[in-house]
């Protein structure tokens, strides 16, 4: 939630020597720095959990084992100097709880805090110390055992992968006005704005932000914006403007719970049939849904491409429950990486006599030249055009442009798409479907059902044109199933209408989740246990 | 150099004696007359019948949407500010339905050249009330007349500050022509209202009712000075001021983006190698 002045608030973190991909129920260490998270968490604490509190600050005192009184105000005061310090005495017993040691904290210490002085440095290592001490001399109950340190793993969360996907694509615009939960993709791109020569424009409203990237890329650089579902409301005229100027734009669009303001900092996939259908008039579009930030990083990569080859909007639909998340990795594989400038060069251009913008082809891609860049003109309108990109009333061109639009480059763009992910059982009797976020939750918990059922899910993040079957006849696998169930953050099953729009299948189970907030492990499986009985 | 010729667009679909010629007439005469070849330039122009007005010349268009011409121009200015970005558009697309992209084109001093086709009127949609309209103003949507009172561009351009507020008057050809000559070389954002009759449906602001009113500002007159350019702005009634009204030499927005300062961004150069090495150290971050 937001809440700038402060006030109960929570983050939730998981641990674990196997990957892992989704957040569970059963919490073995709460900390509680405040009255609200014992009253509202401890009854979420596993078997062997945990509650760390300060029955001092807090005033209040607590019996029962699971309960562990450690003095942080004391400890942070005593050893740091400042109240402050309290949430670094808590890091520190966490670890002393945990059997690790504190020279990892030590050094982030020193990396978030060095700026600040030794002063300030040495007194949270103080206190950090204090708290790893008291832990390890008065917690009776810590029985946790924990994996050896591994190696070092990249941390990221989707927002940031989104814009590094952007810059790895040459995205040189990125124009945008402030929504959560997408405002981390335009601060990533603003802090490396220097390095990757990026133009980041905090634009007027989301009218301009959209705009301002078709101006950009009509131009003849690669742009983005990037919004939350009211924001995109505000943009639809634009995304409208994008496809009858055939003007390449990539548009992120993190998700949260709607209509209007709705739930703000909370999670929904309540917009993938807004995505699909905004805009007036009948025009192409690719939405792409990522469920990790490798994911999203090569999706967004997959999206200037073809928003350039194609010259047509492409969406990248995440929400906010990625958007908070943070994932680890060994690193990403920069030689997925491609970047191909589908944009008419000088050369190509040369022997051309007459350029027209909107020229007649058989694929339907006109080639796009720079203005400004030769003698070309070139020449566009919102209004329909010939293919000089003068406006034009005659039926027959009319015709021709929809055609040229639409049908031409349709079957193309849906070439480009690959196939949903298929993990699980192979012949399996169960099968969970979803897009987007729900990947990590639904691969957990495949994970956990396998055990004792045959069970697979597919995983669809290349949504629209919706994939063909012929790479992976997903169809004939959930027809061999027996049970069949769709798992979506929303309240109307809007992918399992997709599909059955697009493919005539229906899922024999649904499962929704419009509370605002994400699944966890345990929750999904009882949902499904509940159909299987 | 260009001739008119080289210049010469779409037959015009505008009423016979509308006001949009003799603008057509003198903005391509300045160009003509200042070398620019229609190749070197660009104009986005947005809906109503001033948005038609790149299609009746030649140059590079971006006929975008209603109100939208400011962001358009933004963006390609910002992608290319070597190349003049020039943005057409009418009183009811730039005043009314684009009225806070004005205010904000104005604030960052984009080094875009704005005119305004200001017929107090809407003509492409026969006829209602613009924000510029006159009160009182009686149309067939405004049976009790204009009851809002009338928006003065001018005042509010000198209030924020824009770098160059002028106004012209498409019955006076030579002014007008030396006018976009003077906005086209300000480097910053220009603004150019341009009193443009609409002989069809602005029965009230006629070219009669312009040639009474309108005067050139006195040469004495020093358009820097922001108070003085105040009360100028305010001028309306029996005498109205045409001219340079306020101008100011602050630093433009593509002055002030670091990014920018060697090479244009259509200009720098992107290759998959460049960017990996790039990315191989951003990656680092994340462990």
């Amino acid at each position: 939630m937001s809440r700038v002045r402060g006030g109960h608030n929570f983050y939730q973190m998981r641990v674990s020597d196997k990957e892992i991909s989704a957040s569970r129920g059963p919490v073995d260490i709460l900390v509680a720095l405040d009255s609200d998270s014992i009253s509202s968490h401890s009854k979420e604490l596993s078997a062997i959990g945990v509650v760390v509190y300060d029955s001092a600050a807090l005033k209040e005192k607590h019996d029962g084992s699971q309960f562990f009184d450690v003095p942080l105000l004391d400890l942070a005061l005593k050893n740091g100097g400042d109240k402050i310090m309290v949430n670094t005495v808590a890091t520190g017993t966490v670890l002393g709880m945990l059997g690790l040691g504190t020279d990892i904290f030590l050094d982030i210490l020193r990396e978030i805090l060095g700026k600040k002085g030794e002063a300030v440095l040495s007194a949270n290592a103080n206190a950090a110390r204090a708290g790893h001490e008291f832990a390890g001399r008065e917690c009776l109950r810590c029985e946790f055992s924990t994996p050896a340190i591994g190696t070092k793993k990249m941390l990221i969360g989707i927002n940031e992968a989104v814009g590094l996907g952007a810059l790895a694509s040459g995205c040189k615009f990125y124009s945008a006005y402030p929504m959560t939960p997408s405002t981390g993709i335009m601060l990533y791109i603003a802090s490396k704005a220097k390095e990757f020569e990026v133009i980041v424009e905090q634009a007027e409203d989301e009218i301009a932000a959209i705009n301002m990237a078709l101006g950009a890329s009509f131009a003849g650089i690669r742009a983005m914006t990037g919004t939350s579902g009211g924001g995109f409301a505000l943009m639809v005229e634009g995304l409208s403007l994008a496809a009858m100027t055939e003007t390449p734009i990539v548009i992120a669009l993190a998700q949260r719970p709607g209509p209007a303001t709705g739930l703000p900092t909370r999670t929904e996939q309540g917009d993938l049939l807004f995505a699909l259908h905004a805009g007036h008039g009948e025009f192409p579009r690719v939405i792409f849904a990522p469920g990790t930030p490798e994911q999203a990083f090569l999706l967004t990569n997959k999206a200037f491409d073809l928003a350039q080859k194609y010259q047509i909007p492409v969406f990248i639909l995440i929400d906010q429950y990625l958007s908070d998340s943070q994932w680890t990795y060994d690193g990403f594989n920069l030689n997925k990486l491609t970047l191909t400038d589908w944009r008419a060069t000088e050369s190509e251009l040369e022997g051309v006599k007459d350029y027209k913008r909107h020229f007649l082809t058989d694929h339907g891609i006109s080639p796009f030249a720079r203005p400004g860049t030769s003698r070309h003109l070139v020449v566009t309108d919102s209004d329909e055009h010939d293919e000089d990109g003068h406006l034009i009333e005659d039926a027959a061109t009319r015709v021709q442009m929809v055609d040229k639009r639409l049908f031409r480059k349709m079957p193309l763009i849906r070439s480009e798409i690959t196939p949903p992910v298929f993990y699980g059982n192979s012949r399996p009797d169960i099968i969970l479907t979803g897009w987007g976020s729900t990947y990590g939750i639904m691969k957990e918990a495949v994970n956990i059902l396998s055990e004792t059922t045959k069970v697979a899910m597919l995983h669809f993040s290349e949504i629209f044109p919706f994939p063909s079957s012929q790479e992976l006849d997903y169809l004939e696998i959930l027809g061999k199933a027996n049970m069949t169930i769709i798992v979506e953050q929303n309240a109307s099953s809007q992918f399992a209408r997709l599909m059955k729009t697009e493919t005539g299948f229906e899922f024999t189970g649904k499962i929704n989740r419009y509370d605002g907030r994400p699944f966890l492990v345990e929750e999904l499986l009882g949902e499904i246990s509940a159909y299987i009985g | 150099m260009p001739t008119l010729d080289d210049y010469k667009g779409q037959e015009p679909a505008w009423c016979p004696g509308c006001g949009n010629f003799p603008i057509l007439r003198a903005f391509k005469e300045a160009f003509v007359e200042m070398d620019i070849e229609p190749h070197q330039f660009l104009i986005v122009s947005g809906i109503g019948q001033s948005g038609k007005f790149p299609h009746y010349l030649k140059c590079n268009t971006f006929n975008g949407l209603h109100g939208r011409t400011l962001p358009v121009a933004t963006g390609a200015r910002l992608a290319n500010h070597e190349m003049l970005v020039v943005a057409v558009a009418g009183d009811g697309d730039c005043y009314g339905e684009g009225g806070n992209h004005l205010m904000h084109a104005i604030r960052r001093n984009i080094g875009v050249k704005l005119f305004v086709h200001d017929n107090q009127i809407y003509g492409l949609t026969k006829g209602q009330a613009s924000p510029t309209s006159m009160e009182e103003m009686v149309t067939k949507n405004q049976p009790f007349g204009v009851l809002s009172e009338q928006l003065n561009p001018m005042a509010l351009a000198v209030a924020l500050d824009c770098s160059f507020v002028a106004r012209g008057y498409a019955g006076d050809h030579e002014h007008l022509k030396g006018l976009i000559k003077t906005a086209v070389n300000h480097k910053g954002f220009s603004l150019v209202d341009i009193f443009q009759p609409c002989v069809t449906f602005n029965r009230v602001n006629t070219y009669a009712w312009y040639s009474q009113r309108v005067y050139h500002i006195e040469d004495d007159y020093n358009p820097e000075d922001r108070v003085a350019a105040f009360q100028k702005a305010l001028e309306w009634g029996d005498r109205i001021p045409i001219g340079v009204i306020y101008r100011n030499n602050r630093p433009t927005f593509e002055e002030r983006v670091p990014v920018i300062n060697e090479l244009t961004l259509v200009k720098q150069p992107v290759s998959i190698e460049g960017l990996k090495s790039k990315l191989r150290k951003t990656i680092k971050e994340f462990f």
